[in-house]
């Protein structure tokens, strides 16, 4: 192809948010490939691997945030009625929950006020800026609720996704040690720890680990949502006065 | 299939709805989500209906932050400022929300007569 002709193409493909969508869709399912076939190492997690992918293509194509987000919208939307869906693990295993109500609720309650308190204290101790300290508050909730709580409670949504996923990794990585030195056997509670600190890719963990284990962490995961986005806003008031 | 997908639309447009007309700090899909949990529990069919579309959204949750995650390339400078106080939360903080929550359901489950099973 004539240099020529080849710049009129990447102009059009460039422009085109058809384009911005594809290449979403394919780092995704690239990163989601590669992840699956070294036997998905925590570490190497398919979000932020897709991440870096795409974000490599824009730094090197010089393709401004606005121009690519008009094709990637598309799958962003997609986040509000995800977050609706959240609700189907709760009516799934709502007999299960009745029964359990009180561990149940006791563990939601300790691990978000936990999760937000001990995020923003941390931040606070290492000199965290005030618009860290609003970012990372939701980080162990599931990334659309807490860029939800993000935007309510004056953080960057933009930083607390990766936060959100950057904590997910680090949950994932230190749920089996960490539980196995404080000597926590039961299947239910190592699931649901990990669940409620480290969301969906917490659970993703859990359910490769132990079936009960990945039940109680989607469980968890749907809970903290509920529960946080709740708090948050209380708690924080509190904890920045 | 369409018909699901539809449903969790309405919710989540409720709860939208809901979050403008009574100022709540919560955002809109939560309330939806609250909404469609107390609903499917006594609504006999509705958990069916919605969970075509939601099982499909849930599998492939991962996929949905990628765009907004890819926005933290315009806010690089600012990763970099505070890339201690990050790393400190990542660290100390996910290590103390599974500790508490998993050492709380162990402790809570055996005082009321729910211990482990395994």
């Amino acid at each position: 192809m004539p240099v020529e002709s080849a710049q009129t193409f990447w102009v059009f493909l460039a422009t085109s948010p058809l384009f911005w969508l594809a290449l979403t869709l394919a780092a995704y399912v690239g990163s989601d490939a590669l992840s699956a076939r070294l036997g998905r190492p925590p570490l190497l997690n398919p979000v932020l691997l897709s991440i870096t992918a795409v974000g490599a293509v824009l730094v090197v194509s010089g393709t401004d945030y606005p121009t690519y987000f008009e094709g990637a919208q598309f799958v962003h939307v997609l986040l509000g009625p995800a977050t609706v869906s959240l609700a189907i693990p709760i009516i799934r295993y709502r007999r299960e929950l009745r029964r359990l109500f009180v561990p149940v609720f006791c563990a939601v309650a300790a691990g978000s006020l936990t999760g937000i308190g001990s995020a923003v204290l941390v931040a606070r101790a290492f000199g965290g800026s005030e618009l860290l300290l609003h970012s990372v508050a939701p980080k162990s909730v599931t990334a659309p609720i807490a860029m939800g709580i993000a935007r309510e409670i004056g953080g960057l949504p933009e930083l607390t996704a990766v936060v959100v996923i950057l904590t997910g990794i680090t949950g994932a990585v230190l749920v089996t040690p960490l539980m196995n030195l404080l000597r926590v056997r039961d299947w239910r509670a190592r699931g649901f720890a990990s669940g409620l600190a480290g969301h969906g890719i917490g659970t993703a963990r859990a359910l490769q680990v132990n079936a009960t284990a990945g039940t109680y962490a989607g469980l968890a995961l749907a809970l903290n949502g509920l529960f946080t986005a709740l708090v948050a806003p209380t708690l924080l008031m509190l904890l920045m006065r | 299939m369409l018909r699901s997908f539809l449903v969790l639309v309405l919710f989540q447009f409720t709860g939208e709805a809901l979050a403008i007309f009574f100022p709540l700090p919560v955002p809109g899909p939560v309330l939806g989500l609250a909404l469609l949990a107390v609903l499917g529990a006594v609504v006999p069919g509705l958990l069916d209906e919605v969970a075509k579309a939601a099982d499909m959204l849930l599998a492939n949750l991962s996929l949905l932050f990628v765009p907004a995650g890819v926005g933290i390339l315009q806010h690089l400078d600012l990763l970099r400022a505070e890339i201690v106080p990050l790393v400190a939360v990542l660290v100390l903080s996910t290590g103390v929300t599974l500790a508490v929550t998993a050492l709380v359901f162990v402790g809570v489950s055996r005082l009321t007569g729910h211990g482990e099973e395994a």
